[in-house]
């Protein structure tokens, strides 16, 4: 065990890492996102990243003809190509687990994964019961994948303990039925130190995988904070041997965004981390933008959004 | 393709226009050298053929001097500063548009990434323009006296490490203070100083403001020993820069020198780790370690130095080596045959003085001129590799136990033109800029250039300084200064 | 009968000390009226060598001390000289063969430059250093730092003041120096010595040797120690030799004109540029 479970353990490790400047790492993000990346390997980052994206619908308008409509979008993105693959999963709020289940069951879709945000999402403002109440439902629904808030008030008032035991607790109630995403949502948290130590914190408290954001915060997904929870999965798999995923989510819209997430996982964690296993990215708007970029490079034509379904 | 690898993504070299012979610029224009005598200019990553230019001798270099005096007398002295600032602008400004064709051009000429070239040299070089041209009218402000006044005619040598950026650090300044200039190139790489005299004449420069004289050693030498030269400004070897100075010591030549280095890139234990892989990374090999301020002297703190030297072979693997064209590649080509060969023959004391050298594994193209990222670990000062410069991508690394050993060891070299500090303490960088014996500090960050910011050594480093308000004083007169 | 007086010995001054040349050497010196004044110490280059090696162990001491110290300390030299006046003008008139009343213009020059370079030490960095504004994220400064260890050759007239203001502007910069006096007027700046040693400038940060200009400045030229030199008192032909051989380790060679400048302050500075990263 790297920690024993208690606070001033869990302080103490944190506070060891070694600490980010901040100028460098934005150096660092933005040289990797001069890479150029063309013909055959853009190819095959477009289908990568088509087959990483967390399609996501967090919307207080959220129906079930919405969340259907999305399914049929995830499992055959673009109808009039069956090349294209499926994505990763659709990410919707607890009340439409079911509904997105049934429905990605029903198309051929039992591949795509189905997360749900839980623990009062996007603030997590709630108690323990709530969030207890909130993730359990979510998993008796079919959720595979939980994606839980942290409580970014008890992590920036100092109370590591508390933020850990929660995700510990969570982590309990997923046990093999559900994956567990950890949102750090870096927005709140400000600092490369406190993105450093709270994918750490996240680590240890046994997620699966760490994710920047809600999309309900700005700044989100941005390349340095990626770069930064990369360097952690990385250097925590030097420390375990165990592989935690990434999932940007956040702000990412276009190809060319989703391609420099590419760069910066192939050249920050590594390319075992190029799988849908490992990273992921939410979104709503790039797949269409991925579907786009696919038929210019297929067709040598600039594509127009009337052939793309909007979902 | 089942993994990500980066199909290639060559810059294309359409834009270049690269005459197939050059004379040389004297008085505004191009001339045949006078014995008509020329040499090539080669692409040092694919050793094909780029142009021909002339070999400028005594008798060329006399041409020049003559047409940067009389531009000086006639012409640019008696212009309103205001005005010479406009000129200077105007290059810039041209500069600017034709980034990309200097990128190309310098990318081939040199063997340098173009990625370098495109987001470093060209830029930078722009921005010296800029930044020196709003000087030549507020002389009275740069601290130098209330009416200062340009030294005359300088001549220039520039090295070809970073040959735009190099004539830019020359050319702004002196023309800013009111000088005329006559610039020798690298003998390897002239295209793009070429380039800059037709900028010269796109500007409407006035004739003989700017000479480029194209050459080799010999053709230096004439140019520092010329009697009718004020100052000398070099950029090169330690050893050359030597010589310079003892070929003025008998005359009111001054000279501002720019010499060699061996600066230590020191990590301590409280340093952010994975920016100062990149900071070291940064260090050495940028430009192929073709840097006289390259971090080649990596000094860790012993405590973290297993964590430091593991992560940097990682990352040293992902340096992409290979065709300068191509906007992916990291490493280029090493610029010429008689580099390679120093670079080889001082790396290769290392392995015999018992130093463990390590490369990633990487494919060298067959052909041109190619050395693959490499680090010395167990080094000791007294090794060869620690002490001399190899101005190539090969990196000493050593340790120290306490801080004051770190910056003992750091001061230890007849160098001292930079150095790099890697701390989240405030008061230990502040402690430790204040002990290196170095004329730039880089804490928490390396090679970092602007023209604003002065640039030039301690000890046997050199001479002076260039950029910023401390620079544009080597350019002007002194009246405290007396000569018997 | 009147009272015998009691002469001076002029000895050397090195690391707060004064030895005779380890040589054994002296030579003579004459007033301006041809009588015997002293036989001051000819140094060898074996003096000039354990100069070197003090002056290079005061350096650190005396550049890391503070600025204002620093100002302090030159300006008690100044106090110091002015009640030694007496002697000082006494000297000059003997040996320049000047008016007393143009002897003490001199040495009230030659105080008042202690005093001139000592408010100079703490505003140099102010004044000359500066605060670059460069294009991007970093704070980025430049401040000038002693050279080192500086040799003076002092001008030979006038006698104090070529040595005041020649050595107050090394001293003031935090470098350490070797001054080697002139050859034909050398008394005056013996006697500043013993008013160093009474001031409280550590031992080593200056040393003064006298002797014969020829001999020494040889060596000073390929002492690889020596970072830079004053030559107001060499003649072309020697600044020119001592520029060729101090080629090998670049030296910082100067000769200025002779007014107060803190330009001759600077000259024997280097400027070191800071950069770190502004950020969270």
């Amino acid at each position: 065990m790297i920690i024993d479970g208690s606070e001033s353990s869990l302080k103490k490790f944190l506070s060891e890492l070694p600490p980010v400047d901040q100028v460098g790492a934005e150096a660092r993000a933005s040289m990797l996102a001069t890479r150029s990346i063309k013909t055959t390997s853009k190819a095959w980052a477009i289908d990568m990243a088509i087959s990483m994206v967390d399609l996501t619908t967090l919307e207080g308008a959220d129906s079930a003809g919405k969340v259907k409509a999305l399914c049929a979008k995830a499992v055959r993105p673009d109808p009039t190509d069956l090349t294209v693959p499926s994505v990763g999963a659709i990410c919707v709020y607890n009340d439409m687990v079911k509904i997105a289940r049934t429905e990605l069951n029903s198309i051929g879709g039992s591949e795509v994964a189905v997360a749900a945000v839980a623990t009062a999402f996007p603030s997590g403002r709630a108690s323990l019961n709530v969030k207890k109440l909130d993730t359990q439902d979510a998993i008796d629904a079919g959720a595979n994948e939980i994606d839980m808030v942290i409580d970014r008030g008890a992590f920036l008032s100092g109370h590591l303990g508390e933020v850990f035991d929660q995700i510990k607790i969570i982590k309990e109630l997923c046990g093999n039925k559900a994956h567990l995403k950890v949102i750090l949502e870096t927005g709140e948290l400000v600092t490369y130190d406190n993105v450093r130590k709270a994918s750490y914190l996240a680590m240890l408290a046994g997620a699966d995988f760490i994710k920047t954001s809600t999309g309900k915060v700005a700044p989100a997904a941005t390349a340095p904070v990626v770069l930064v929870m990369l360097e952690a999965v990385r250097d925590y798999f030097t420390l375990t041997g165990t592989r935690i995923g990434v999932k940007p989510a956040g702000g990412i819209r276009t190809t060319k965004d989703a391609i420099k997430q590419l760069v910066l996982v192939n050249e920050t964690a590594g390319p075992e981390w190029l799988k849908p296993s490992l990273f992921r990215i939410g979104a709503s708007a790039l797949l269409n933008d991925l579907l786009m970029q696919r038929m210019k490079l297929r067709t040598g034509h600039y594509a127009s959004a009337n052939y793309v379904t909007m979902d | 393709m089942s993994s990500f690898e980066y199909a290639s993504a060559p810059e294309s070299k359409a834009i270049a226009n690269i005459a197939s012979s050059y004379g040389l610029f004297i008085g505004g224009k191009f001339v045949e050298p006078k014995k008509g005598k020329s040499f090539n200019t080669i692409n040092p990553a694919t050793e094909e053929l780029l142009s021909k230019v002339g070999y400028a001798d005594k008798l060329d270099i006399d041409a020049a001097v003559k047409s940067a005096r009389s531009a000086f007398t006639k012409v640019w002295s008696k212009l309103p500063a205001k005005e010479r600032g406009k000129y200077l602008y105007r290059i810039a400004r041209i500069l600017q548009e034709r980034a990309r064709e200097f990128a190309v051009v310098e990318t081939l000429d040199n063997g340098k990434p173009i990625r370098e070239s495109r987001d470093t040299d060209i830029p930078l070089a722009a921005a010296h323009f800029f930044y020196h041209a709003g000087w030549a009218d507020k002389l009275e402000y740069a601290g130098v006296g209330n009416k200062p006044k340009p030294l005359g005619v300088v001549g220039q040598i520039i090295p070809w490490n970073f040959p735009l950026l190099m004539l830019a650090w020359k050319i702004a300044p002196a023309l800013a203070a009111g000088n005329t200039v006559v610039l020798k190139p690298a003998e390897t790489t002239p295209l793009t100083a070429l380039l800059f005299a037709q900028v010269c004449q796109q500007a409407g420069l006035p004739d003989g403001v700017v000479n480029i004289v194209t050459g080799d050693g010999i053709t230096g030498a004439a140019l520092v020993n010329h009697p009718d030269i004020n100052k000398i400004a070099f950029t090169g070897s330690t050893e050359v820069g030597k010589a310079i100075a003892r070929s003025i010591s008998a005359t009111k030549k001054s000279a501002t020198l720019e010499l060699g280095g061996k600066a230590a890139n020191i990590v301590f234990e409280d340093a952010a780790i994975d920016e100062a892989i990149e900071g070291i990374v940064n260090g050495i090999f940028f430009n192929q370690g073709h840097v006289c301020c390259a971090g080649s002297r990596l000094l860790i703190q012993e405590n973290v130095s297993d964590e430091v030297i593991e992560k940097l072979k990682k990352r040293m693997s992902l340096i992409r080596v290979g065709d300068p064209m191509d906007k992916n590649t990291d490493l280029g080509a090493i610029n010429s045959k008689e580099q390679l060969k120093r670079i080889h023959e001082i790396s290769n004391t290392g392995d015999a003085e018992g130093a463990n050298r390590w490369s990633p594994e990487c494919k060298l193209p067959a052909k041109g001129y190619w050395y693959p990222p490499t680090i010395f670990t167990g080094v000791s000062q007294s090794h060869r590799i620690a002490r001399d410069e190899i101005f190539g991508p090969v990196l000493s690394v050593l340790t120290f136990r306490t801080p004051a050993e770190g910056i003992e060891k750091a001061n230890n070299s007849m160098y001292g033109l930079s150095a790099g500090i890697w701390s989240d303490k405030g008061a230990k960088i502040l402690w430790a800029a204040k002990q290196l014996k170095a004329g730039v500090i880089w804490a928490n960050t390396f090679n970092k250039f602007d023209p604003a910011s002065p640039f030039g050594g301690y000890k046997e480093s050199g001479w002076g300084r260039e950029g910023g308000r401390h620079g544009l004083a080597g350019y002007l007169a002194s009246d405290a200064k007396a000569s018997k | 009968m009147s009272r015998l007086d009691i002469n001076k010995t002029y000895k050397l001054f090195i690391a707060g000390a004064f030895p005779r040349s380890e040589s054994g050497r002296v030579y003579e010196i004459k007033g301006a009226n041809k009588k015997f004044i002293a036989n001051p110490a000819m140094a060898s280059r074996k003096d000039l060598r354990d100069s070197v090696v003090a002056a290079k162990a005061a350096q650190s001491g005396w550049a890391n001390a503070t600025a204002f110290n620093r100002g302090q300390i030159l300006y008690r030299i100044a106090e110091i000289m002015q009640g030694r006046s007496e002697q000082f003008v006494d000297e000059i008139c003997a040996l320049e063969g000047v008016s007393n009343k143009a002897a003490k213009i001199q040495v009230a020059e030659a105080i008042d430059t202690w005093v001139w370079y000592s408010g100079w030490c703490d505003k140099l960095s102010s004044v000359t250093g500066s605060l670059n504004q460069v294009s991007g994220p970093f704070y980025n400064f430049t401040t000038p730092e002693p050279l080192g260890v500086v040799a003076i050759f002092a001008e030979s007239k006038p006698s104090l003041l070529g040595v005041v203001r020649t050595l107050a502007p090394v001293l003031a910069g935090g470098n350490t120096a070797v001054l080697i006096a002139s050859e034909s007027y050398p008394l005056p700046a013996i006697t500043l010595s013993e008013a160093l040693a009474t001031s409280d400038i550590p031992g080593g940060v200056v040393n003064i040797l006298t002797g014969k200009t020829a001999e020494l400045a040889p060596w000073v030229a390929s002492h690889m120690e020596i970072d830079g030199v004053d030559v107001a008192g060499l003649s072309k032909k020697q600044e020119e030799e001592l520029k060729l051989v101090g080629a090998d380790n670049l030296k910082r060679v100067f000769r200025f004109a002779p007014t107060n400048n803190p330009e001759r302050i600077l000259s024997f500075m280097e400027q070191k540029t800071v950069w770190h990263p502004i950020g969270l």
